[in-house]
Parts: C-alpha cells; structure tokens; sequence
C-alpha cells in the first residue's frame, strides 16, 4: 500500500471507526501506559509471565463459557463446576504420605486419570444444562442458574464427610502441584507449564471455532437459529454439544486451579463465572449471540489480569481495583454498543 | 420444444384443505406448475396462498389433498426436506444468519469439509460459480448484514440454486426493489426457466405479472378460483377475479367532511438520515388523509418524525400552535395518537389481559389521590373498547395474544381512542387482518373523522387508499412526491408519483 492510499484510508471518520471497533485493545494499551508511566520497572520479563501464567486457567474459563455466549446462552454453573472439578481433581491426587487423605487406601494413580474423569463428569454436568436449554427451552440463566446451586450442593456433600469433615483438601501430590506450578525453561526464558496449556486451548477452540463445521454451525444457530434450523442443521443437539464442550474445559481448568492453589475447598471458583463472562463481553461477544472472537477472548482476561497484577504493582488500593474493573465493564461494552445501534 | 415441456406437470396440489380452529383457509384448492415456467399465485390478502405455501413445505398439516412432484406423491415435514428434494422458498422475511458471511449462509447445514475442516476453499468457489452462473456479481465473503435487501434475496435465490432446486417459491419478491434491482431479478428468473426451473410467483403488482409469468392461479377466501395462461387473460379479468364481488360493499359509506386545517406539517426533515427530506402537508379536520409509496419510500417516518418518535426539524403546528415535542410523551399530550405497523413488536403487551392492554396509554387520567388507579374508571373505558371497537373476546381478562390479529388491533385502535386525540397516526392499520375487521376499522376511521378528527394513515394496499381517504400524499425515496384527491386520482397515477425520485 502506498503511502497515498494510506493517508487517504485515514480520514477523520476511519479513524473513528478504528478507535470505535478496537476500543477494547486500545483500552488495555492505555492502562498498561499508565501503569509503566507510575512505574517504570513493571516492564520486565517476569511481571509478563506472571501475568501470563495467572490469565491461563481463567482464559480456559472463557473459552467454555464464550463457546455458549456466541450460542446465545450463558452459563452461570461455571464457578460450582470449578469448584466440583477441583475438589475431585485434588481428593484423587493427594500425596501418599499425607495424614489426612480423603482416601487412604487409594493406589497411586497417573495424575490424567483424575483429570480427565473430572472432565467428563462436569462434561456431563454441563451437558444437562445444555439439554434442559435445547429440549425444554429454559432460558439458560435460568437453567444453569439451577444447576450452580445443585453442583454445590453435590460438591459440598462430596466435601464435608467423616473422617475429617469440611476440611481443606490439601497435601497435593507433586506431580500433580508441578502440572500447574511447573515451568520449563526456553533459552533463558521461564514458560510455565501454565501458559503452555493456555495456548493449547485457544488453538484447540480457534480451530474448533473458525476451521470446523462445529464452529460454522456455532455462529449460525447463535446469529439466528431459525435460520440454522430450516437450513437443516440441528439447533438443539448443537446446543448440546456446545455446553459438553464448555464443560470439559471447566473441568480441566478446575483441575490445574487446584493444583495452582495447592489445596480445593467446596468454595473453589466461586464467582468465576462473572469474571469470566465479563471479559467475554469486554471481549467483544455479545449476549444477543452469534458474534465474537477467540482474540477477543483472550484480550478480554488479559484486561482483567492486567488491571488486577498492574494495579495492584504500583500500588492501588484493592477496592479500587473493583470500582475499575466494573467501570471497565460497563464503558467497554457501551462503546462497543455503538456499532449496533439504529439512531432514530 | 417449449410447448412440449409445458406439458408436463412439475408440481401437482390436489384438493387442498386446511381448517384453523373456526375458519376454513383453505378448501380444496389446486395448483398444478409446469416445468419450466413461471407461474403466478395471486390473491387478496388472506386469500390463502401463504398457508397453501406453508402446506407444500409442510410447515402447516394439511387436513385433505395430495402433493405430487414429479408424478410421485410427497409430503414434506420440513423446509429442510423441501430443500432437500429440490422446493425451495425465498421468504418476504429473509431467513439467513446476518452475522456471518454470504458463503456461509450458502452452505449452511452442508458445508464441505476437507478431513475435519471446512473447505473453505470450495465453499468460495462453488459460490463463486453459482454466482457466475446466475449474473450475480457480491464477494462471497462479504458479511449478509452489509448487503442491501435486493443483494440479501439474490443469495437466498443463489443458495436455492445451490441445492438444484427445481421449484422455487418467491414471495413477493420486489417488494422491496427498486426499478432497476427488478430487472435483474426478472434476469435471473429468466436464466432459471431456460435451466427448466419452475418458479411459483407470489406478488400483487399487476405489470410484473404480465412481464414475468407464463400462467397464474387466483385464489379468494381459500378457495381456487380459476387459473389461465397469461396471454389468454387481461388485468382486470385477474383483478375482477381476485376480488371476485363489488369493491364499494368492501368500504363504509364515506360520512366525513373534511373542514379547517387542524394540522400543519412544514419542511419535516428527519435529523438521521437516509430519512424523510423537506416533506410539508396540511391536514383537515374531519379528512383522512392517505399515506402511499413503496416499501422503503419512508411513509413510517413522516408520522414517527411527527410523533417525536423520530428525530426531525421542521415544524408541525396544531390548529395554529407550534407543537415542539421531545419525545412522545408529549406528543401524546398534546392529543396524537400512533397506531404502529408492527403490532407484535411495538403494539400489544402479549402476556397482558385486555384490561391492561386497552389502557395502558391512558394511565395518567386514572390516577386518584396517592398515585392509586381508579379501577372502576379503567374497567368502565376497558369495556367501551371492548363493545364501540366490536372486539371478538371471551372477556377482557383474556389475554390478548389468545385473540386473532383483527381483534388485536381494534383493542390498540381503542387504546389511543381513549386518550382522545385530535390527530391519529395509524401505520398499515388493516396489516394481516381478515376482510370483516378491516371493515369495522374502517368504518372507525370514519367515525372519529366525521366527528372533527384528523387522521393519517400509511398504507400499502391500493384498494384501501383509494376506498376510505380524502387525499393521498405519495412518498418517494424519502421524498414528498405529489398530493392527489382521492375521488380524482388513478392506481397508475399513485405508481407514478411513488417511483418520482428513485
């Protein structure tokens, strides 16, 4: 492109449209500006990773729970899920020589077993929530506002039991702590192992959203599920399949949440789920279905982990950090509305 | 040769029947298209073609009859397995998944896919060709929610095309069109016949009629009427037959005067465009005054803009005083009342009784000491909707989605009746409703009429404008393209106004 045509693409209304349609990116650009400008040293190779590596479970998160947005649903369950993966995950996975075993006579299993069982049972779990939302039509807050309250229930009975009642489960085995907690080293850069799953996810979902007919089909009966319908594709069992889908990931950053923290408790993820739909919607999806970006996404949680690391760097008050984030939230989605709006 | 494959029968519909709770839509009613050939279905509305269409696509269980394609019997139980066997639709209300791109709209349901991706690559070309083949010239790739209305129904028409589809159902396909976007369509259909498509044809405008098709079928109050090749039949045998008794016993006598001007409307320019432009009428006391033009000349937008519903400059003086209205609450103050097009959307209150929709508008004049509502006031008035507007109900606790969409609109007629306004806007008042309602709304229009009101009223249907209004004013592209009396002017004279800027 010549330099002609690039000073004529850049009127005053294009630059409008650019600050209009990538005022999410440009919103985290400032506040990492603002931040460097209070506080020079923020910029270095750790405080990256560090970031990075907190964003991994939480952009799993996203990914399950975007996949409904776009589907025109959503999911509230997703905290309880978490919380019922970990509290699985870590009863399955602790250390042999730990005094207060869930399961003392339990054989040492390959640290998979656990994860992928706990996968499929918030698969499952999700699942249903996909059922009673294609079969019998209740709308999805609904839906899945039920099945949050029914996955603690069942996550704290699983919890409180003899010998040792409601306590933490804690004492992890090291192999399992070191999925979560371990790094792998690249030529003097320190990767967590973290970061490393984070990345295999979105390249799992991106290619499940944009290569496949599963994505193809996700956007069509998110736009307008009529249409999908007459077309010929199955609206309810795609909606199905799409909260599987979300469920699987919940338990398998259920899994690596209990194995970064190093202990679950029944209360595990508990309010997970607004985080992760806020940066959905910061992200550019958008309740109305049908419309987002696994970009998007990822940019979302890394707003949201920026203002939490970056304030809490140069020192901002905690609560602050709160009044920030919902501001975030609400003035992001608002000029993203203006794309949409027909003015009268 | 075309004489030969005119013979054939492509689509047989033998004594079709179909009866809703109380009404008969339709009775035993035939429809045999050629192969080949475009064959119009033409009919009052309410005459029964979209149910016999929804009966073919199996959409609606027919009661009697038998569906025959290619002299073997079918029945399908879905548009889905319509498509599949080669009868497609395009719908007046486009179905297609306007976030995402043409291509994908195309193959939806079926995309090709190379292991366990899709083949992009194929999908954009195949589209591609399709288009060629048809003389359509959009990227593939751009997003259905740019396209214009004409681009949006010529990919519904390529992704019929697509499945091999030998039957294609449009209905009223240029309602939305200009002029030139017509003739391309009229292009397509032609390719389509010459690759011995069938095309049945759903429209109302007599000229396309006669351009485009090869045979018609009328239908009236869900009965079969008679069907002719074209050339062997003029437009006013179709239209005597459409209509089939006397036009005047479709419309109460005419018992307003129009008298002084109550209403004033001075270069009325919406301030977000492509709007209304410089559009300035007066209007009479005791006058109805006609609003026509095709869809898209903006008719809506002279009474949302008047209403305050709309952003616009320009004046609008009632009887005199200028009204500068902020937003409809004050508009309705100030005695307007609009009665809008979409009545589901911006009408009833669907879950809420008769009650509660006949009095909603008029909430302010029934409250008593400590903001308390006089029920006995808003029962008395919920009743005298019920009875002055004739409305068909059980009782006024019914709720109003339970009744029919004559009914319907009579309780929003006498929702804005109760507030007594000096002006009434009524957008297409008479859309979708049967042939006896339409009769009592007019006959109300005329009533507050011959009572010193001023009333405007949008409307697409020809008949109606020339059977009730004093004055017609005809929109064009967003512009005022000529007033006419009603009592003076011709059909052809409204079309030709209605196409003045375009």
């Amino acid at each position: 492109m010549s330099v002609n045509t690039i000073k004529k693409k850049l009127n005053k209304q294009d630059i409008g449209h650019f600050l209009m349609n990538n005022a999410i990116i440009i919103v985290l650009f400032a506040l990492m500006l603002v931040i460097i400008a209070l506080e020079p040293s923020f910029v270095s190779l750790k405080n990256f990773t560090n970031i990075l590596a907190q964003a991994s479970t939480r952009t799993i998160f996203a990914l399950g729970v975007g996949t409904i947005i776009v589907a025109k649903g959503t999911d509230l369950s997703l905290g309880r899920q978490v919380g019922l993966a970990a509290v699985i995950s870590a009863s399955l996975l602790q250390a042999p020589n730990y005094a207060y075993k869930m399961y003392p006579d339990l054989p040492i299993l390959p640290v998979i077993v656990p994860i992928l069982l706990v996968m499929l049972i918030t698969g499952l779990f999700s699942g249903i929530n996909g059922l009673v939302v294609a079969k019998f039509k209740v709308d999805p807050f609904i839906a899945t506002l039920g099945m949050m309250v029914i996955v603690y229930g069942v996550t704290s009975i699983y919890y409180d039991r003899p010998p040792y009642g409601a306590q933490p489960i804690g004492g992890l085995d090291p192999r399992f702590a070191n999925v979560a907690q371990g790094s792998i080293k690249l030529g003097g850069i320190t990767i967590p192992f973290l970061v490393i799953y984070a990345v295999i996810a979105v390249t799992i979902m991106w290619f499940l959203w944009n290569k496949t007919r599963f994505g193809k089909n996700l956007f069509a009966v998110g736009g307008n599920s009529e249409a999908a319908a007459v077309s010929g594709v199955n609206v309810g069992r795609m909606l199905i399949m799409v909260y599987i889908l979300a469920g699987l990931f919940y338990g398998l950053g259920g899994s690596l949440e209990a194995a970064r923290i190093g202990s679950a408790t029944n209360n595990t993820g508990n309010g997970y789920e607004l985080d992760a739909i806020a940066a959905c919607i910061v992200g550019g999806l958008s309740f109305s279905g049908g419309i987002g970006s696994i970009a998007g996404i990822v940019t979302g949680v890394l707003i949201f982990q920026v203002i939490a690391y970056g304030l809490a760097f140069v020192g901002v008050n905690a609560y602050i950090q709160y009044i920030i984030k919902g501001l975030i939230i609400i003035i992001a989605v608002a000029i993203d509305n203006r794309k949409y709006i027909k003015r009268k | 040769m075309q004489e030969e494959a005119n013979n054939k029968f492509l689509l047989e519909m033998n004594g079709i029947s179909k009866e809703f709770p109380g009404v008969k839509a339709l009775d035993g009613v035939t429809l045999k298209v050629r192969k080949g050939s475009v064959h119009a279905l033409m009919g009052e509305n309410g005459a029964g073609k979209s149910t016999l269409m929804k009966c073919l696509f199996g959409i609606y269980h027919m009661d009697e009859g038998q569906i025959r394609l290619e002299e073997r019997d079918v029945k399908f139980t879905s548009s889905k397995h319509a498509l599949d066997n080669g009868v497609s639709m395009v719908h007046q209300e486009l179905n297609q998944v306007r976030s995402t791109r043409i291509m994908d709209n195309i193959w939806l349901g079926r995309f090709p896919t190379k292991g366990i991706f899709v083949d992009e690559d194929k999908m954009y070309k195949d589209t591609l060709e399709i288009f060629k083949s048809l003389d359509i010239y959009l990227d593939p790739k751009k997003k259905v929610s740019e396209l214009q209305v004409s681009e949006c129904q010529m990919v519904e028409i390529a992704k019929a095309v697509s499945y091999n589809s030998k039957l294609i159902v449009m209905d009223e396909p240029t309602s939305s069109l200009t002029e030139k976007e017509v003739s391309h369509l009229f292009k397509i259909i032609r390719n389509l016949k010459s690759k011995d498509v069938s095309v049945i044809y759903i429209s109302h405008k007599m000229d396309e009629i006669e351009q485009i098709c090869d045979e018609v079928t009328v239908m009236r109050d869900g009965q079969w009427i008679a069907t002719r090749f074209i050339k062997d039949i003029t437009t006013d045998e179709i239209i005597r037959l459409m209509v089939g008794r006397d036009l005047s016993n479709r419309f109460p006598p005419k018992a307003n005067q129009p008298g002084a001007v109550i209403l004033k409307v001075e270069n009325l320019t919406a301030v977000y465009q492509p709007s209304i432009s410089d559009v300035s009428f007066e209007l009479r006391e005791g006058e109805i005054l006609g609003i026509a033009g095709l869809v898209g000349a903006k008719r809506t937008d002279v009474i949302e803009s008047i209403f305050a519903e709309r952003q616009a400059t320009g004046s609008v003086k009632l009887r005199g005083k200028a009204m500068k209205f902020k937003s409809p609450k004050d508009a309705i103050k100030s005695g307007f009342a609009l009665v809008t097009e979409e009545r589901r959307a911006t009408g009833i209150f669907p879950n809420q009784d008769i009650f509660f929709n006949s009095s909603i508008a008029n909430i302010d004049r029934y409250v008593t000491f400590a903001s308390v509502l006089d029920q006995r006031k808003i029962l008395k008035d919920t009743n005298w909707v019920v009875d002055s507007m004739r409305v068909k109900t059980p009782n006024n606790k019914t709720r109003i989605v339970s009744l029919s969409g004559g009914n319907q609109q009579k309780v929003i007629i006498g929702r804005w009746l109760l507030t007594e306004p000096e002006v009434l806007l009524l957008d297409e008042p008479t859309r979708g409703i049967d042939v006896g309602a339409k009769f009592d709304i007019y006959q109300l229009m005329i009533d507050l009429a011959a009572k010193g009101k001023g009333v405007i009223m949008v409307s697409s249907e020809m008949p109606e404008l020339l059977g009730i209004t004093d004055r017609i004013m005809v929109m064009s592209n967003g512009r005022l393209a000529g007033i006419v009396n009603t009592n003076e002017t011709t059909q052809e004279e409204i079309l030709r106004l209605s196409s003045k800027y375009l």
